[in-house]
């Protein structure tokens, strides 16, 4: 048994034996630093290098009052979203370079070369490389668009709860920090993407990589717990009038149910954390080997989660699809029923499936076919909407736009990941692809083909709407190209060594006629990169053109839901009237049925201020967090009181409002009505 | 279903409200929703405590630990101090400043008074070696128990906050809005405490 | 060797064809029994689900093709977006794909359970009466594999030997941390959890020379932390256990103590004799003096537990099989306890000089 670290405390008298430069800084030290490894040091000046330049060029163009004031403290839902896809822009190059480290290291490590990264970077930059993209790309990038699309799609100013909002965002930004640090102080976690114990216990990682992985994703989890309440709030109550549930956008429902998994899920990964945490500090035995823990009660309490959130990040992205699939096809989408339903049915039929993830662990045969007949049960829903999809295809007249390329791409790359998904929830065929690279082909079919492919659609197809132009088409179909065939060419060698027995996590081969499969991969991860380059050439070519590229009316596609129906970019109240709805698609009826838009009558509106708390609080659960990794504990003691204090002292400010004028409000819509009639 | 319905494109309806527009206000049921979320962290420690907590490690099992009679008089004050806080929000119905911070103050108490004695058995239980190193039972009653006392105290934290706000400001909306938020919390920690106490005690000791 | 079902491998990667042809797959062509029938499911459910993902990717680019802006002789139709026959078409055929596919799950599922004893040796040849099993009892140790063959009382690391067409009774169990015992050509892998023992019945129904691995990541030496598989004639499985009991050492508790201590790339080892019940001690996590077995103390729990006066119970339960405490105690820094960058990586975990630093671990 390890020693735990209040029993260090307790068994020295009042720190007798701790030296100040212990108390202070707990096990802090300079061996911390890793300034001995090139990579590291490397990546550090990159880094430190960038991060100044761009601070340097804040200050130049004194940007700093605006960052503050506009975008960091604000708590406008559209500013938060953006925020929040910038958020998950970022940690995806984190993550891919994780990911393009490993493809190299496996595309050489073969025969008596151990390649360039021992098992010690190899095991973090794996477990980095998992918690990055589900937590800090794909999580925040589905929650960015919620956040942006939704407060427009039913006709809202913003969300229920703005001040919640904002704070969630900071709690993730935070997580995203934690993360990011232990790449310069100290090191990640060397246990697979979900910590299983008993190697991420005490025993088996004393280190600070777990409690970076615990506190990271701890504060983040708060983050995106608050922010599913405050968007199923939001959907719930404040829906335009008229807008029943069965004439909501398919996003939103998407939304919807979404929220709904990650209010239900998201607490048991905080307390399954939580009671992980406590093995690891306080010795209590929850799932250490000895003393009657139970490891397995981690691995189905961390599914039980886990298993959801695929579908929490899989759900919205669906939703994407609609929305773009019936904008190009200028046509109604199919089914509207029964995609909903189906939205329903996949949202419950996701918590009775966690036990697939391991078939392996020797639970009895009739538990282990239950859960594969409920896992193979989810294609039914799923296999209905990509039939809806097509039969909105079918008869329409589709204008290829980038949005619908990524749509069509999803349609062909999904349907593989489906059909290797249900071979997966076979139990007996699980036992020899379970851990395999088939497995991990299949999941990043699924997410590749699904959640990114629908974010990138979704990037372009909201893009005119955030930002008032168009992003340039040219680029967008490169970045489309390269992402599909570079997904073919990196994950189908992928599932063809899980057929050749070749298991995940492994950084040295020794059968040389794997080498070839992995040098391919390699290539596909180099296509992908080439991908994301394009996707970032997109953003600035298309900033420079943005005069060329400029959308004046508001409704670039064509659209047919209420985001469309006021300006791009809409105005801090969204819009000047609330809208009444009449039937789902409700800007395509309205257009339809001759809407004529308001030009005068317009009234004071009462909007949320801004504030700065949610930055506050967050800034100071990153020290907590961090005094709690490094066993900093008077610096842990002081955040928490002030994290409280803080809280506490918000809660007496009973300031938090104001009206937006009706002369500016006037002035707003009437620049706008001068816009559109210069277009014409 | 609006899937049939065709339009006369003749017909012009409304499509915006002239007047504000006020949607519902949604703290209840984001409260609600969030009350929910704490719900399933303790059903994770229940769950837990159910699978772990017949794992004595050879060590003492809940019939040598627990002490019914001082768990019943725990109970007996949080029970207290839900019907004391029923009561501050009848005050508060009434417009009764003064009465509402009496109560609120009374439950106060009464929720200290649970503290005190938790803390009391939790310090006697360590100190008879049963600390929640000792054992997965013993961890997992710690955690369940300890995390329900967590709320407890966050609960009076928040109670004594809200008695200097509606002190200083009277009982306004807001500040209504928010005693009925800790209301709600309150008597789900009482609901949760009612569990703790048939599945942990009573259940540890004579099942 | 033979590949009867190329046809699988043609539906499932169609791009990769000439690429397969060259490549040894060894799930989709196994030597096992079991493993043969884990194979014939995949193969049955790609064709199925084929049935329903050929059409649908064929239909997405027709429709895709056809319906595009530019031919303005295909229909056009907005307002069509209901159709009850189509909808009850699109639920329905996955619907009775997933039945299909459900009943084979059901079937399968507990006729491959793999705690279910053999039934057959191949398609042709049911297990007899007289048929004896082979045991073969596993330990997962960072990082190598322990086999105990009771029947003969001998013991080896990372390399293992069974008769053809003999049933084995796999018992497993792990020292550390999980672990999972895959050895494709033989059947489906199947976790090993210490203080837990899961079972395993197969048939190697060929000889040859397989590889064995651990599939669940376990930490530093994983990634070298596999053996040989022999599938051997009868008089060749006999020559192999003589040679270990020739060539081997003895495995008692203390050499279990060694062996246990965490180290990569270890190279086969044979143990002639082994003390009684050294894998019952390791199952129960006791094999140290003074431990207190895990069936013990689950009997003492059983019967509700130890009372109050039971306080040297909890150190004879504490397992320690990193041997932490082994150290001297200037190997954990600061005093809190915990070093921050883990521990040194075991012996034999090759270190990369150019990268990693050294220096580090000196000052400890």
């Amino acid at each position: 048994m390890h020693r735990a670290a209040y029993e260090t405390i307790l068994d020295d008298p009042m720190f007798g034996d701790i030296s100040l430069t212990q108390f202070l800084f707990g096990r802090l030290t300079w061996e911390a630093i890793p300034y001995h490894e090139p990579i590291l040091v490397v990546t550090f000046a990159v880094v430190a290098l960038g991060g100044i330049a761009l601070l340097g060029l804040i200050t130049k163009f004194k940007l700093w009052g605006y960052l503050w004031h506009e975008w960091f403290t604000s708590v406008d839902h559209k500013k938060i979203g953006i925020m929040y896809i910038i958020l998950a822009i970022i940690m995806l190059l984190r993550g891919f370079a994780d990911a393009i480290m490993m493809r190299i290291q496996q595309a050489i490590a073969f025969g008596g070369n151990e390649g360039y990264l021992n098992p010690h970077h190899y095991d973090q930059i794996f477990t980095a490389h998992g918690v990055i993209m589900i937590f800090f790309v794909a999580m925040p990038f589905v929650t960015g668009f919620m956040n942006y699309v939704v407060p427009l799609q039913i006709g809202a100013r913003d969300v229920s709860f703005p001040f919640l909002n904002n704070f969630s965002f900071w709690m993730t930004t935070g997580g995203a920090v934690i993360i990011m640090m232990s790449l310069f102080v100290g090191e990640f976690a060397r246990t697979g993407w979900l910590a299983y114990p008993p190697l991420s216990g005490a025993d088996y990682s004393p280190g600070v990589g777990v409690d970076y992985y615990i506190w990271g994703l701890q504060v983040a989890g708060v983050g995106t717990t608050l922010s599913g309440i405050n968007l199923i709030a939001t959907i719930v109550k404040m829906r335009a009038p008229g807008m029943t549930f069965m004439k909501m956008p398919v996003f939103t429902w998407t939304s919807l149910c979404t929220n709904i998994l990650i209010v239900a899920t998201f607490p048991i990964l905080t307390a399954t954390l939580a009671l992980l945490s406590l093995d690891r500090y306080v010795g209590t035995n929850f799932f250490t080997n000895d003393l009657g823990g139970n490891p397995m009660m981690y691995i189905n309490l961390i599914w039980i989660w886990g298993h959801p959130e695929v579908y929490i990040l899989v759900l919205p992205a669906f939703g994407i699809f609609s929305e773009v699939v019936a904008t190009f096809c200028g046509k109604r989408l199919f089914g509207y029923t029964s995609m909903v339903y189906a939205t329903c049915v996949i949202m419950i039929l996701s918590y009775i499936v966690w036990l697939h993830h391991f078939f392996t662990m020797g639970s009895g045969a009739s538990v282990n076919a239950f859960f594969g007949i409920t896992t193979m049960i989810i294609s039914i829903p799923t296999g209905a909407k990509m039939f809806n999809w097509l039969f909105t295809m079918y008869r329409g007249r589709i204008r290829y736009e980038v949005p619908m390329l990524w749509t069509v791409g999803f349609m062909v790359t999904f349907v593989i990941g489906g059909m290797t998904g249900v071979m997966l929830a076979i139990p007996p065929a699980d036992f020899v692809l379970h851990n395999s690279l088939f497995l991990i082909a299949h999941f990043h079919n699924v997410i590749i083909g699904g959640v990114l492919f629908g974010l990138m659609a979704g990037v372009v197809y909201w893009f005119p709407k955030a930002f008032g132009y168009k992003l340039d088409p040219f680029w967008g179909k490169m970045s489309f190209w390269f992402w599909q065939i570079g997904f073919f060419f990196a994950f189908m060698p992928l599932y063809v060594l899980g057929l050749m027995g070749v298991t995940r996590r492994v950084s040295q081969f020794e059968d040389p006629t794997l080498q070839i499969w992995f040098v391919i991969a390699a290539f596909g991860a180099a296509l992908i990169a080439l991908g994301i380059a394009s996707f970032v050439i997109q953003l600035v070519v298309s900033f420079f053109k943005r005069d060329e590229l400029r959308v004046t009316s508001g409704d670039p596609w064509d659209g047919r839901t209420l985001e469309w129906s006021t300006s791009s970019p809409p105005p801090d109240y969204n819009f000047a009237f609330t809208p009444v709805v009449h039937d789902h698609d409700s800007w395509y009826d309205m257009k339809s049925r001759g809407y004529e838009r308001p030009l005068e009558g317009f009234k004071p509106i009462h909007m949320p201020k801004n504030t700065g708390t949610g930055v506050v609080l967050s800034a100071i659960s990153v020290v907590l967090a961090f005094a709690l990794i490094w066993y900093i504990w008077w610096l842990a003691a002081l955040s928490f009181i002030a994290l409280i204090a803080v809280s506490i002292a918000h809660t007496f400010n009973y300031d938090r409002d104001f009206f937006i004028s009706a002369e500016t409000v006037t002035a707003t819509e009437d620049a706008r009505t001068k816009l559109l009639a210069e277009r014409t | 279903m609006s899937a049939t319905q065709v339009h006369d494109t003749g017909e012009k309806p409304t499509f915006y409200l002239t007047e504000d527009h006020h949607p519902e206000n949604s703290t209840m049921l984001g409260f609600w929703l969030y009350l929910m979320s704490d719900c399933l962290i303790f059903a994770v420690l229940f769950a837990t405590h159910g699978v772990l907590g017949r794992n004595y490690a050879a060590g003492p099992s809940p019939a040598d630990l627990f002490d019914l009679s001082l768990v019943a008089i725990n109970t007996a004050m949080l029970l207290l101090s839900s019907i004391t806080y029923g009561f501050a929000m009848l005050q508060m119905e009434r417009n009764a400043k003064m009465e509402t911070l009496v109560w609120l103050g009374i439950t106060g108490v009464f929720g200290a008074a649970f503290l005190a004695l938790e803390l009391y058995e939790f310090y006697h239980l360590i100190h008879e070696g049963a600390g929640p190193t000792r054992s997965a039972f013993l961890s997992s009653f710690f955690t369940l128990v300890g995390t329900h006392g967590l709320h407890v105290t966050f609960g009076i934290i928040w109670l004594v906050t809200l008695m200097v706000q509606v002190r200083k400001h009277g009982l306004t909306h807001e500040n209504r809005r928010r005693l009925m938020c800790l209301s709600m919390f309150w008597h789900f920690l009482d609901v949760i405490w009612i569990g703790v106490f048939s599945f942990v005690y009573l259940l540890g000791v004579l099942g | 060797m033979p590949k009867p079902f190329s046809l699988a491998r043609v539906s499932i990667l169609p791009l990769m064809l000439v690429l397969l042809s060259g490549c040894n797959m060894v799930v989709m062509s196994p030597s096992g029994d079991i493993a043969t029938q884990q194979r014939d499911l995949i193969v049955i459910s790609t064709i199925l689900m084929l049935v329903i993902i050929i059409p649908v990717i064929a239909m997405t680019l027709y429709f895709a093709w056809h319906y595009r802006q530019s031919n303005t002789a295909a229909k056009y139709d907005p307002e069509w977006h209901h159709s009850t026959g189509l909808e009850v078409a699109i639920w329905s055929a996955p619907l009775a794909i997933i039945i299909a596919l459900g009943a084979i799950t059901w079937v399968s599922t507990h006729k491959l359970d793999p705690y279910r004893p053999l039934e057959r040796l191949d398609a042709a040849r049911p297990v007899t009466e007289e048929m004896k099993p082979i045991t073969v009892e596993v330990v997962a140790l960072d990082w190598k594999w322990l086999f105990f063959y009771p029947d003969y009382g001998i013991a080896t690391v990372n390399e293992m030997a069974a008769p053809v067409d003999v049933p084995i009774n796999f018992k497993l169990t792990a020292s550390s941390v999980m672990n999972s015992f895959y050895v494709p050509a033989l059947a489906g892998m199947i976790y090993t959890m210490p203080g837990m023992e899961t079972k395993l019945h197969a048939v190697i129904n060929r000889q040859g020379e397989y590889e064995g691995l651990s599939s669940n990541y376990s930490g530093d030496g994983f990634s070298h932390m596999r053996f040989k598989f022999h599938g051997l004639d009868q008089a060749g499985f006999d020559a192999w256990i003589a040679r270990v009991k020739q060539n081997g050492t003895a495995l008692n508790r203390d050499a279990y103590l060694k062996l246990e201590k965490p180290s990569a790339k270890e190279p086969v080892r044979y143990y002639a004799t082994v003390d009684d019940g050294l894998y019952e001690a390791v199952l129960n996590m006791c094999v140290r003096e003074g431990q207190m077995c895990m069936k013990d103390m689950m009997h003492i729990d059983m019967t509700g537990g130890a009372g109050k006066e039971s306080h040297e119970n909890k150190a004879k339960l504490e397992h320690d099989n990193r041997h932490a405490k082994d150290e001297a105690p200037a190997a954990t820094f600061p005093e809190t306890g915990n070093p921050a960058r883990s521990e040194e990586p075991a012996e034999g975990v090759e270190e990369n000089p150019a990268t990693m630093n050294h220096d580090a671990h000196q000052s400890h």
